[in-house]
């Protein structure tokens, strides 16, 4: 059974509503019987006010306080994301068509895949302050191995006779490359790019919980050293919220490139 | 065999082993085949399935180097590990379409790898599209297209570049059997124009006989190699589906069909025993 649009929105807003009201009615103090805290303040020191968490919210945009840290948090991911792509795309389609050196460093990139990356991020702050670019080293390493593994796949992937034809239409090693090997590669990287840059967001944010002087995870940060839980919260639903947002402009780049890809509602019964 | 001057395509005593996966015995998949194609015969190559066929059209493409035995095109040795035979188009069974590329720049892709100016590749592009009745359907892109569709593009693709030599393997045999006289009937036209040399395989003995000036008959494989070379007689211009309805035809039928039974059911014991 398909549902309308309209209906559809709804519903979601009731469940949002739902929500939020049932956070409201456990932690306003005194709505309820105490049911588990002695004290009627305690489970709004845990779990926050939603109410104050949306006027703080509402706060930092009003007073744009908010802006400098999202834009520094954009600005990693986004430098991670790039750099950590770029990196991946180069040696993903070197080491996909050298199958001696791909042989050499397997080990070794699988070592580094299965490390926990976050256990970096330390030296990273050694390495580059605590500035922008440890944040950014730390979403390469992340974005890396994504994009990485999807353009080893993708180049192993094409399909032989493609290949053999484009040979007999007189294609060269260079232009295999270029109009074989790349176009395959990037379909697979751009299949991944919900994921890559998702984790280029993960990067900035740990990072900067782990040690800076902007951006929202160390807004988080700040108010987690004072127990000042609806700051966190605040803080928490700004991130989701912009993931929400990239993911979404990522999904219309995905539509304007993958073009040629066919999509499954073309041949969906109307 | 008539020898007008140069064959356009000759093999001369080919043999294809491969190594085994498990390192066990290799496996011969041709031996010893002497094959000519005269310059401007379409000449048909059929056999019992799994025999090898694809193994001699990838040997004559270059893009396989024979165990043993030479390949020459038109008196040239051909030289696999020199690069492919550039006087050869080929048309493969699989989808062989570049799925990132709209119609057209499929049909161009030939040209913009021999450096043809793009203005001027896209004027003979869109010309090839129209020939093979594709005007109009140049900005879709291949999983947009019909299977015939695509072998019309494919087709295009191959033929834009001219080539003096056609390799077909089973081209048509994915298409629906109306689809694929068309197709037939289409190529035989195409053909008529240029002339070209053509080796046509497939495992279809009746298309074989309807498009070619000669049938070549192989063995079942292992091992395969050619066992019987027939002339096709029958008037041109044909029509595929008219010309499967008269007597000589039919006869010629009979005939390979009698030389090509037994390979056929070795074949299929061979399968069943596997």
């Amino acid at each position: 059974m398909k549902i309308g649009k309209f209906k559809l929105t709804v519903l979601r807003l009731l469940v949002l509503g739902l929500a939020i009201g049932v956070w409201w009615a456990l932690t306003d103090p005194g709505f309820l019987p105490p049911i588990y805290f002695d004290d009627p303040g305690r489970a709004a020191f845990f779990f926050g006010k939603p109410f104050r968490v949306f006027e703080i919210i509402i706060n930092w945009f009003v007073s744009g306080e908010i802006f400098s840290h999202l834009g520094i948090t954009l600005l990693e991911t986004a430098l991670g994301f790039i750099v950590g792509s770029v990196l991946g795309l180069g040696i993903g389609l070197w080491l996909a068509l050298a199958p001696t050196a791909s042989a050499i460093f397997d080990p070794y990139i699988k070592g580094f895949n299965s490390m926990p990356r976050v256990v970096l991020a330390p030296i990273f702050a050694v390495w580059f302050g605590l500035g922008v670019w440890s944040k950014v080293a730390l979403g390469v390493t992340l974005v890396f191995f994504v994009v990485f593994f999807n353009v080893y796949q993708g180049v192993r992937e094409v399909s032989p006779t493609v290949i053999a034809n484009a040979r007999m239409l007189g294609a060269s090693k260079r232009h295999l490359l270029r109009h074989i090997y790349l176009p395959s590669a990037m379909s697979w990287v751009f299949a991944s790019l919900h994921n890559a840059v998702g984790l280029a967001f993960v990067g900035a944010v740990v990072g900067e919980y782990l040690g800076s002087a902007h951006g929202v995870g160390y807004l988080i940060l700040q108010a987690e050293g004072t127990f000042d839980i609806n700051t966190v919260f605040a803080g928490i639903l700004v991130l989701t919220a912009f993931a929400l947002l990239l993911d979404m402009a990522v999904g219309l780049v995905e539509q304007r490139l993958l073009l040629w890809q066919p999509k499954t509602s073309e041949t969906e019964p109307v | 065999m008539t020898t007008t001057g140069t064959p356009a395509l000759a093999f001369n005593d080919v043999t294809c082993r491969f190594a085994a996966r498990d390192g066990g015995e290799a496996y011969t998949a041709v031996a010893n085949a002497t094959l000519m194609v005269q310059a401007g015969e379409f000449v048909s190559v059929v056999g019992p399935t799994g025999c090898g066929k694809s193994t001699l059209l990838n040997v004559a493409a270059g893009l396989l180097a024979p165990s043993s035995g030479t390949v020459e095109v038109f008196g040239e040795r051909l030289v696999a590990e020199r690069g492919v035979n550039r006087r050869a188009g080929y048309m493969f069974q699989a989808d062989a379409l570049m799925p990132w590329r709209r119609g057209i720049d499929n049909v161009v892709a030939g040209l913009e790898f021999r450096g043809v100016p793009r203005e001027a590749a896209r004027r003979q592009g869109e010309d090839w599209l129209r020939r093979v009745g594709l005007a109009g359907f140049g900005d879709r892109y291949p999983h947009q297209m019909s299977g015939g569709m695509r072998k019309r593009l494919a087709l295009a693709q191959t033929l834009i570049l001219s080539p003096d030599i056609l390799l077909m393997d089973e081209p048509f045999s994915a298409l629906d059997v109306q689809t694929r006289q068309l197709m037939e009937n289409e190529l035989l036209a195409l053909w008529a124009e240029s002339r070209k040399s053509v080796l046509f395989i497939t495992h279809d003995l009746e298309e074989a006989i309807a498009l070619s000036d000669r049938v070549v008959v192989l063995s079942a494989g292992p091992a395969t190699r050619p066992i019987g070379d027939f002339k096709v007689e029958l008037p041109r211009p044909r029509d595929v589906s008219e010309i499967r309805m008269t007597p000589g035809f039919n006869e010629l039928h009979r005939e390979i069909w009698n030389a090509m039974k037994e390979e056929v059911l070795k074949a299929y014991a061979r399968q069943k025993a596997a």
